[in-house]
C-alpha cells in the first residue's frame, strides 16, 4: 500500500508522442481508473509504473521511491494483463506462488498464502490444474490471485475484462470491486470501457492523445465534465451537441439552437455566461435531460417541439433521434409518451443541467 | 441423392486426393530403403546377374554386413558422425536459442539489419565457403581433425537455428514474460524459466534439423578430413567403397542403410514435439 505519485511524465516512440506529460498522484489505497479511447496514452502510463516501458521523462514515485531506473520485479507492483498471461507450463498453485518461490519464501509461508488467496477468489479446488483446463472467468480469478499472494504496493490492471463475455464481464466487474473493498490496496486500472470506469473506480482519469483531460470522482466527471472531450466519452448515450447563439434577451441571456428553439438559460449561470454573449458556442445537453413533455418540476425546464426521425426502444426508456439544424440530438422519453417517426413531438429539456462549450479552447464554460 | 450415394462418392474422392497421393508418396520415399536392404544382402553373383527379377532376393548373404563392420572403418565413422553432429547441433542450439532470443524480444540499434544480415549469412553456399575455410581451418592447424567439422558446421547451422527460434519466440505472448518480470524475475529467470519451457518444441525442431544437417553434410566433411580414421559416414562410405571406377555396391549400400538409421530413430522419438514445433504456437 503506497502512494504513486507521477510528475511530468513523457514518453515517445521515436518521434511520435504516445504520452505527453502527465501530473497525476494516487492516494493509498484508491482505487484510480485511466479510461480514453484506444492510443490515448493510458496503457503506456500503466506500463511505465510497471517498469515495462522507459521513461521518457518525468518521474514517477511510488511511496517515497523515485522508481524510474528501478527494473519491475524491485518495484512490488503486480500486474493482472488483458490475457491473463498465465503461465502454461504450470499448475494455477504454481502460477500464483512463482512470484513467491523466486522471492525464496519458506515453503509454509507460501502454501498459506496461496490458499488465502485462492479461498478469496473461491479458486480452491482448481489449483492443481493447468491454465489450458480453465474458462475465461477462472483464468480471470487465477491471474488476480497471482497479484494478490504477492501482497504488493500497488496492483496494476491493464484492461483486464476485455476478453470475457459480456454477461462475465459484469459479474467480475462486481467482484473486483468486492476484492478491492477486502484486499485494501493502491489500484491503477486501464479501461477504455467508461462505464467500467464510471462502476469501479474512486477517481476517474480521463485521457485523450497523451494528455488528461480531467480527474475527478465518478459523479462529478458525469455532472461536470472539464472538457468536450470528457462530456462525450463519459455517459451513454453520449451527451447531445449542438451548435448555438448565446443572445442577451432583456435582462437574462437565451440559448438560440434554431429558428423555432429557444431556451432561457437559467438566472443562476448568467454571470458565467455573460461575457459569452452574442458568440458562437456549442450546446450540451445529456439525453436523460432531454424527455417527453413533463410536468416542470422546477422552474429552469423549458418546452419545445421536433420532429421525431428515429425511435430505439430500451424497454425501459425510449431513445428519440431528431434533427435540429443538422445536429442530430438524442432524447429520452418514457416508452408510452413517444410519437411515430415523422411527426411532431413536444419535449422537456432540463436546463440546470445544460452545458456551454467554447468551440474555440473545447472546454465547458 | 440416396444417402449411400453419397457416401460412395466421398470416399472415391478421398481415394483421390488422398489415399493414392500419400500411397505415391510413402512409396516413393521407402522404396531407397528398399533398395538398400535387398542389394546389401544379395550376392554378387546374383546383384549381376540380369535375367532374375531385381526386386527379389533368392539367396540372402550377409558377406556385405560382415564386410562393411570389419574391413572397413564403418564404426569409427559412424561414432565420428556421431561426435561432430552432437557437438556441432550442441553449439548451435545455444547460439542459437541467445540469438534467436535476442533477435526476437530485445530491441537494440541495428537489431533488424542484425537479423537480415544472418539469413543472408545462410544463404551464401557452402560450395563458395569451402574455399577460404579450408585456409582457416589449415590456420589454425585443424585440417584433417574431427575439430574441422564442428567449428565449420555452426557456420550453416547457427543462422539456421537462429532464423527459426525467432520465428519460435514471437509466438511466445510478450506478457509472460513481462508477468514474470513484475513477479520478481530477472530477464534471465524470466528467459529459463518461462520462455524456454514453453520453446522446448521450436528448440527440439531445431536440434533435429542441425543434427540432421551435420549427419548427412558431405562437402566440408570430404575437403577437411583425409585419413580414414577420421572420416564420417557419407565421406566414409562414398571414399573408401568406391575405388576408381570400382563399386562395392553391397558394402556400399549397407553403410548408405546403417548411415540412415540413427537418423530415422532420432525423428521418431521427437517427430510430435517436431510436427508442434514447426507449427508453432502456444496455447494459453
Amino acid at each position: 500500500m503506497a502512494q504513486i505519485l507521477i510528475k511530468d511524465l513523457y514518453k515517445s516512440y521515436g518521434e511520435t508522442p504516445a504520452v505527453r506529460g502527465i501530473n497525476l498522484t494516487i492516494d493509498e489505497n484508491e482505487f484510480v481508473v485511466l479510461v480514453g479511447p484506444s492510443g490515448c496514452g493510458k496503457t503506456t502510463t500503466l506500463r511505465m509504473i510497471a517498469g515495462l516501458e522507459h521513461i521518457t521523462a518525468g518521474e514517477i514515485y511510488i511511496g517515497e521511491r523515485l522508481i524510474n531506473d528501478v527494473p519491475p520485479r524491485d518495484r512490488d507492483i503486480a500486474m493482472v494483463f488483458q490475457n491473463y498471461a498465465l503461465y502454461p507450463h504450470m499448475t494455477v498453485h504454481e502460477n500464483m506462488s512463482f512470484g513467491l518461490r523466486l522471492r525464496k519464501l519458506p515453503k509454509d509461508e507460501i502454501g498459506r498464502r496461496v490458499r488465502e488467496a485462492a479461498e478469496i477468489l473461491d479458486i480452491g479446488e482448481l489449483l492443481d490444474r493447468r491454465p489450458k483446463q480453465l474458462s475465461g472467468g477462472q483464468r480471470q480469478r487465477v491471474a488476480m490471485g497471482r497479484a494478490i499472494v504477492r501482497n504488493p504496493d500497488a496492483f496494476l490492471f491493464d484492461e483486464p475484462l476485455s476478453n470475457l463475455d459480456a454477461k462475465l464481464r459484469v459479474q467480475m466487474r462486481t467482484e473486483i470491486k468486492l476484492i478491492h473493498q477486502r484486499v485494501r490496496t493502491t489500484v491503477v486500472y486501464v479501461t477504455h470501457d467508461q462505464v467500467e470506469a464510471m462502476t469501479l473506480a474512486d477517481r476517474i482519469v480521463v485521457m485523450n492523445d497523451g494528455v488528461v483531460e480531467q480527474v475527478a470522482p465518478p459523479q462529478e466527471m458525469y455532472d461536470h465534465p472539464a472538457t468536450r472531450f470528457v462530456a462525450g466519452f463519459i455517459g451513454s448515450p453520449a451527451m447531445n451537441f449542438l451548435p448555438c447563439k448565446l443572445t442577451g434577451n432583456g435582462s437574462g441571456l437565451s440559448v438560440i439552437l434554431s429558428d423555432g428553439i429557444r431556451l432561457n438559460v437559467p438566472a443562476n449561470r448568467e454571470s458565467r455566461y455573460r461575457d459569452y454573449a452574442d458568440r458562437d458556442l456549442m450546446f450540451g445537453i445529456r439525453p436523460e435531460h432531454l424527455t417527453e413533455q413533463r410536468q416542470h418540476t422546477n422552474a429552469e425546464q423549458q418546452d419545445f417541439t421536433c420532429k421525431v426521425g428515429v425511435l430505439e426502444p430500451m424497454g425501459i426508456d425510449t431513445m428519440v433521434f431528431m434533427n435540429i439544424e443538422g445536429a442530430d440530438v438524442c432524447a429520452r422519453a418514457a416508452p408510452r409518451s413517444v410519437k411515430g417517426p415523422g411527426e411532431d413531438m413536444m419535449f422537456t429539456i432540463d436546463m440546470q443541467n445544460m452545458h456551454l462549450i467554447d468551440p474555440e479552447s473545447d472546454r465547458i464554460l | 441423392m440416396s444417402t449411400s450415394a453419397f457416401v460412395g462418392e466421398t470416399y472415391r474422392k478421398r481415394l483421390i486426393v488422398f489415399y493414392i497421393p500419400l500411397f505415391l508418396f510413402v512409396f516413393a520415399m521407402l522404396f531407397p530403403f528398399f533398395w538398400m536392404l535387398i542389394t546389401s544382402i544379395k550376392t554378387d553373383a546374383e546383384l549381376y546377374n540380369r535375367r532374375v527379377s531385381p526386386f527379389l532376393v533368392r539367396d540372402p548373404t550377409f558377406e556385405h554386413w560382415r564386410m562393411l563392420f570389419q574391413d572397413t572403418l564403418f564404426l569409427q565413422w559412424v561414432w565420428n558422425t556421431l561426435w561432430v553432429a552432437v557437438v556441432s547441433t550442441g553449439i548451435s542450439l545455444f547460439a542459437g536459442v541467445l540469438g534467436g532470443y535476442a533477435l526476437a524480444r530485445l530491441t537494440f540499434r541495428g537489431s533488424t539489419v542484425f537479423s537480415i544480415w544472418i539469413f543472408i549469412t545462410y544463404l551464401v553456399p557452402p560450395a563458395l565457403l569451402f574455399i577460404p575455410l579450408t585456409g582457416v581451418m589449415s590456420f589454425f592447424g585443424l585440417m584433417d581433425s574431427r575439430a574441422s567439422l564442428m567449428f565449420a558446421y555452426p557456420t550453416f547451422l547457427v543462422p539456421f537455428c537462429i532464423w527459426l527460434l525467432i520465428g519460435y519466440f514471437q509466438t511466445i505472448p510478450k506478457e509472460l514474460e513481462e508477468c514474470a518480470r513484475i513477479d520478481g524475475a530477472t530477464r534471465v529467470q524470466a528467459m529459463v524459466k518461462i520462455v524456454l519451457p514453453l520453446a522446448v518444441p521450436g528448440i527440439l525442431s531445431a536440434g533435429i534439423f542441425a543434427f540432421t544437417l551435420s549427419w548427412n553434410e558431405f562437402l566440408y566433411a570430404l575437403v577437411f578430413l583425409s585419413s580414414p580414421e577420421n572420416k564420417t559416414v557419407p565421406v566414409g562410405v562414398t571414399g573408401e567403397l568406391i575405388l576408381g571406377d570400382v563399386f562395392f555396391w553391397g558394402p556400399l549400400m549397407a553403410g548408405a542403410l546403417f548411415g540412415s538409421v540413427p537418423v530415422a530413430i532420432v525423428y521418431s522419438f521427437f517427430v510430435e514435439h517436431y510436427v508442434s514445433g514447426m507449427t508453432g504456437a502456444v496455447k494459453g
